[in-house]
């Protein structure tokens, strides 16, 4: 046969480019296990919202001005006399909280089925530095609109700095470019924004990737499937990543675009969360706004600088939350990765992490009064104390197990006779009366009333189980 | 052909001396690249001294001014106010200034140079929020013992009449005073020291 001019085109850039290789290493034949479940979609998540955030900054750029006394009319103008202008700033407002809602889901996907653990040490490291420079990258975003948020924010932030001993007022000067948040400090922080902290979050990625896809991925059994290969060397329990995970993702993606598009056109501002109203003001460098809180993902942090009564402690404190999720891997000291098999300790102090962290969130929106400061140092305590007393409670307890093969859990359509089976249970059958008078010949109708004592039944069936996937 | 090998030693030397010359040249390149980002001249400049008639605030007045844009604030005081800072000196970590920033003139307990003007930097020395004033004596949401004060909305520090910090907020030190002195009896001029004085 002949070859066409199309394949004659493709074996040229073939013979220059190694496009299948990469194309087979990554995609059709990287091997993924098999039984990845609802957190494994976060991580393509995270991806999709970076290219969202790149070509909607890219055209914001277009009509904004960074310099003080333009930036915030600037954005107003994007708003209402661009076109498309307000979808386009929505899109990237929004895309900032959407970006911290995925990375928190994919990090506690992390920490439910250990996948911070050896061998992957190396792939947490990086998505931490990733975690970092998004931080960063949220908050040098969060000045640029130039409103009495974004001002008085960066000016705490900043001054964050200068708690460091010796070097701390020079180190915070030299981060402002002026005595003040100002002009200087508006444009440094867009050149950052949207060209320095872009290229390095996108190297992580790269090698958060390279590193991930050297060692493979960790599933939710938390066991190796390469301990598991065929006669090919193909591991058993793996399945290529194209078709089966690419195909796998696109219902993720439409689910999550659903409500990403629902908070764009229906409450951009998130209730005052994602957008603050006090950021509809202009800045003014005179006067602080009565109640100043950072955009809702910096809450828990902010909440644990609160709560320490003294600016050095309070600041160490506040990086110190960060810093100890870099040593999670070392912490833990448990022999199994996944919850599944864990003993019932870890399973408590995750789940009181959870409700610290989230509590923190919340402590962190609102004024600091005297009661908040205890629960915020109380939840802060519960925080530290996850991380601090890992080593001893992971080594102390027992674990369950392992299987030699991934496992298979009961999909949906497998439970719908047991679904039926609780109906059944929590309601009763009752001869109605018909009250109308409809009813002839004193036809009964029976009717599906609830059974009190079934569904107390149900629910201690639950307590206990839930219970029991505690131990 | 020179068949006598390689000489490793020579090697190692050169790349060593390489090295060390491109980490200096590096290290050269960084000054410019970090020093750029420090305030420029046109900043360090505009720091220029501000003047201001006080002869029009009323008692227990503040006036907010801009002075190298950040908020300074004169305020009147009564002698009521100037009775209560006397009592105050056990509830704060800083009563006699030992630890904080203000010129020589305004180290004093009502740390100024006419004890009832006041003049302070107006940013919290914690984080650098304005706080607000707030010289009603005990109002609902700041407790009886609120003696009038500044109130720092972002962490909750609490100072007093005087800018000095209390015990058990996370600011560490009291409001800084700049330096300012009198032209005549109504006219302050803020970012000049006071004639004679060193800081």
């Amino acid at each position: 046969m002949k070859p066409t001019r199309l394949t004659l085109v493709g074996n040229w850039v073939l013979d220059r480019f190694p496009l299948t290789k990469l194309w087979n290493e990554h995609m059709a034949h990287y091997y993924a296990p098999k039984n990845f479940n609802f957190w494994y979609y976060f991580g393509s998540l995270a991806l999709l919202v970076l290219v969202i955030q790149i070509v909607t900054g890219i055209l914001l750029t277009m009509n904004y001005k960074p310099d003080a006394k333009l930036a915030f009319d600037s954005v107003e103008y994007i708003m209402r006399d661009v076109s498309w202008g307000w979808l386009v700033r929505y899109m990237h407002s929004t895309g900032a909280s959407a970006f911290f809602i995925v990375i928190y889901l994919h990090m506690f996907r992390g920490l439910l089925y250990g996948s911070f653990k050896q061998p992957r040490e190396l792939i947490w490291i990086f998505g931490m530095l990733l975690f970092v420079a998004l931080m960063a990258e949220a908050f040098m975003g969060y000045l640029l609109p130039w409103g009495q948020m974004s001002y008085w924010g960066a000016q705490v932030i900043i001054s964050l700095f200068s708690a460091i001993p010796v070097i701390g007022d020079d180190l915070s000067l030299w981060i402002r470019g002026d005595y003040v948040v100002a002009d200087a400090t508006l444009n440094r922080f867009f050149a950052f924004h949207v060209i320095a902290v872009p290229l390095v979050l996108v190297m992580l990625i790269f090698m958060h990737i390279v590193a991930l896809h050297e060692v493979g991925s960790n599933n939710p059994d938390g066991i190796e499937i390469k301990n598991n290969k065929d006669a090919n060397g193909i591991p058993l329990d793996g399945i290529p990543f194209h078709p089966y995970y690419t195909v796998k993702d696109i219902p993720g993606v439409a689910v999550f675009l659903f409500f990403f598009a629902t908070v764009i056109f229906y409450m951009p501002e998130m209730g005052g969360y994602f957008l603050e109203p006090a950021n509809f003001i202009p800045a003014d460098p005179m006067k602080t706004p009565e109640h100043i809180v950072p955009v809702w993902y910096f809450t828990p942090f902010y909440a644990i600088l609160r709560a320490i009564p003294d600016k050095f402690a309070g600041v160490i404190s506040m990086f110190g939350a960060i810093i100890v999720l870099f040593l999670l891997p070392w912490l833990d000291r448990s022999p199994v990765k996944s919850i599944r098999y864990r003993g019932g300790i870890y399973k408590k102090a995750l789940l009181l992490f959870v409700i610290s962290f989230v509590a923190l969130g919340y402590l962190g929106t609102q004024p600091a009064t005297p009661t908040a400061t205890i629960f915020a140092r109380f939840f802060t305590a519960i925080y530290f104390g996850f991380f601090l007393l890992m080593p001893i409670y992971t080594r102390w307890e027992k674990s369950k197990p392992l299987p030699e093969r991934l496992t298979d859990q009961p999909a949906l359509e497998e439970r719908i006779s047991d679904l039926r089976e609780v109906f059944e249970e929590i309601t009763v059958l009752k001869p109605g009366t018909v009250q109308n008078g409809t009813s002839f010949l004193g036809s009964n109708v029976l009717m599906r009333r609830p059974n009190p004592k079934g569904i107390l039944n149900v629910i201690i069936r639950l307590a206990k189980k839930l219970k029991e996937s505690l131990d | 052909m020179n068949n006598e090998g390689v000489d490793k030693s020579k090697r190692q030397f050169l790349t060593s001396a390489i090295t060390v010359v491109g980490a200096v040249g590096t290290g050269y390149l960084a000054v410019p690249f970090l020093a750029q980002m420090q305030p420029s001249v046109k900043a360090m400049a505009a720091g220029a001294p501000v003047e201001v008639d006080i002869g029009k605030i009323e008692p227990g007045q503040l006036l907010r001014v801009a002075w190298r844009g950040k908020p300074v604030w004169i305020l009147n005081r009564t002698p009521p106010v100037l009775e209560t800072l006397k009592t105050l000196d056990d509830q704060l970590r800083d009563p006699l200034s030992q630890e904080s920033i203000q010129p020589a003139s305004s180290k004093n307990p009502v740390r100024s140079i006419k004890p009832e003007i006041f003049v302070a930097l107006g940013l919290c020395t914690h984080l650098g929020c304005s706080p607000t004033f707030r010289p009603e004596i005990a109002p609902n949401d700041l407790g009886a013992n609120w003696k009038g004060g500044f109130f720092c909305p972002c962490h909750g520090s609490r100072f007093d009449l005087a800018g000095r910090v209390y015990r058990g907020v996370p600011a560490p030190t009291n409001l800084e005073i700049p330096p300012y002195r009198y032209i005549s009896d109504t006219l302050l001029i803020i970012g000049e020291p006071t004639e004679g004085a060193s800081a």
